[in-house]
């Protein structure tokens, strides 16, 4: 009898603690509201950084597309000219596309960059209506102004 | 005759009006409240705090696809929801929820009919929805469905009798098998008062009897799916939910009705009380699955046999002697 006792007790304190997370806050956020902060070294939405002045870091030497594990980057490079110097290299990257079906956001092609050019950013919310959309091409990964990406444009790599 | 005819229609289309919308605004005090306790949100898109939900609910139900299992027993595939959802209605016939008021000169009794065997009238109709379990889990041809039909019914029917134990000893106590006179012997004292045991065990029961955690079995998703609706969709699977939610509150009310003196309370009118008392064991009856884990199948059946049915025994026994040693 001691021992049914005991147990009734224990589901009497079982209900004071669930009764207890009753009036908690609730953990989960009313997502498209609330957006949750991502952390500092979140592995988003790619940019193409730029220098401070403008000038591409992307020197078209397709290392991203060698270490891409899921082959998601297409880069067709071309030669600088005087007339029209795009990168500090010797080559700059005609066309630059990621495919964001693809890619699964490891981060590698950022390690494999030696001029810091791609980046991964905050931005997570990448859906699309339809599999096209969803080519990112050099227009939409390009920052619009230096900077834009959040990170620094004045940094070594 | 006529007018009291079209009084009983009246009511009872209130009756039935308001039933089927508590049922549906349980799904959703349910849902949300099984989320707060798990610190979700629950649904809270549809309308203003989610609001109207169980309308969406309804309309997606209404217009799912007419699925009926091949080498499926139609008829009684078809006839075993009805039963469900018709036998738990059918108990708010006699299930008082007010005494009678005056409300613009009419003289309105808050009940659909005052039987003298009320009590009685509740616990057969409470029985025929095991029908609509086990000949849903039997038509669909399917062995999880059957399976849980089974356990179901098994255990439906071993605590139905620790539930009616439970209510014997009310009767003792109050002399009459008539839901209003019931309430109307507690105008001095609750019956939880003079019967606690017997309370106890109609809580323990009314949970078995519903189907709910911790006695959700039939239901145990990890074992049997769903239990005897596993098969059902659309509508008719809606009905065995309106069947199942429409007990909870079945239970919730007969136990207001029976221990908590029914409509009597101070300050505010009759059916303010019995909805208090109400959507406390409702209440409850949520908490307690946020709470408790499901118990395994031959627990519950030593449970039912072993403790409840000589403890509810003892306690006729008990309430007789006491009421023919006072005389009753």
């Amino acid at each position: 009898m001691p021992g049914v006792l005991r147990q009734s007790l224990a589901m009497l304190r079982g209900l004071l603690i669930t009764g207890r997370y009753l009036f908690r806050r609730p953990v989960t956020t009313r997502y498209p509201e609330v957006k949750t902060k991502v952390e500092a070294r979140f592995k988003g939405r790619h940019w193409l950084t730029l220098y401070g002045d403008s000038m591409e870091r992307c020197v078209g030497c397709e290392l991203c597309v060698i270490v891409c594990p899921s082959q998601a980057i297409y880069v067709k490079a071309a030669e600088n000219t005087p007339e029209r110097q795009v990168s500090k290299g010797e080559r700059h990257a005609e066309q630059f596309q990621i495919n964001m079906l693809r890619c699964i956001f490891c981060g590698f092609c950022e390690e494999a960059c030696p001029t810091g050019a791609i980046i991964l950013g905050r931005d997570y919310e990448l859906s699309g209506y339809d599999r096209a959309s969803l080519i990112y091409t050099k227009e939409m990964l390009t920052e619009p102004y230096p900077g834009a990406s959040g990170r620094d444009p004045g940094r070594e790599v | 005759m006529t007018a009291i005819l079209v009084g009983a229609a009246a009511r009872s289309a209130v009756m039935l009006l308001l039933m089927l919308t508590v049922c549906a605004y349980m799904t959703l005090l349910e849902r949300r409240l099984i989320a707060r306790f798990q610190l979700r949100h629950g649904p809270i898109r549809v309308g203003p705090w989610g609001l109207f939900q169980p309308l969406a609910d309804a309309a997606k139900l209404i217009f799912k696809e007419n699925f009926i299992p091949s080498r499926a027993d139609v008829l009684v595939y078809w006839i075993a929801p009805a039963i469900s959802m018709i036998a738990a209605l059918f108990v708010y016939s006699v299930i008082p929820l007010g005494p009678e008021m005056t409300i613009l000169g009419y003289t309105v009794p808050f009940y659909v009919a005052d039987v003298n065997i009320g009590v009685l009238v509740v616990l057969g109709a409470a029985s025929l929805g095991v029908y609509g379990i086990i000949l849903g889990g039997w038509s669909a041809n399917s062995k999880y469905a059957l399976l849980g039909s089974l356990r179901s019914t098994a255990q439906v029917i071993s605590y139905e009798l620790t539930l009616g134990l439970a209510v014997v000893s009310v009767v003792l106590t109050a002399g009459s098998l008539s839901l209003v006179d019931i309430v109307n012997a507690q105008q001095r004292m609750w019956f939880i008062v003079s019967q606690p045991l017997g309370f106890v065990l109609f809580m323990i029961a009314a949970f078995a009897e519903t189907n709910r955690a911790p006695f959700d079995l039939p239901e145990a998703e990890q074992e049997l799916i769903a239990g005897f609706h596993t098969e059902y969709g659309g509508f008719k699977f809606a009905m065995f939910y309106v069947g199942e939610y429409i007990g909870i509150v079945t239970m919730s009310l007969l136990a207001s009705t029976l221990f908590l003196g029914g409509w009597h309370g101070p300050f505010f009118p009759g059916p303010w009380w019995v909805a208090v008392k109400t959507f406390a064991f409702v209440f409850f009856f949520i908490w307690v699955r946020a709470t408790l884990p499901r118990v395994r199948h031959d627990q519950l059946m030593a449970l039912g046999w072993k403790v409840l049915v000589p403890l509810g025994l003892l306690n006729v026994v008990v309430t007789a002697v006491v009421v023919l040693l006072r005389g009753g």
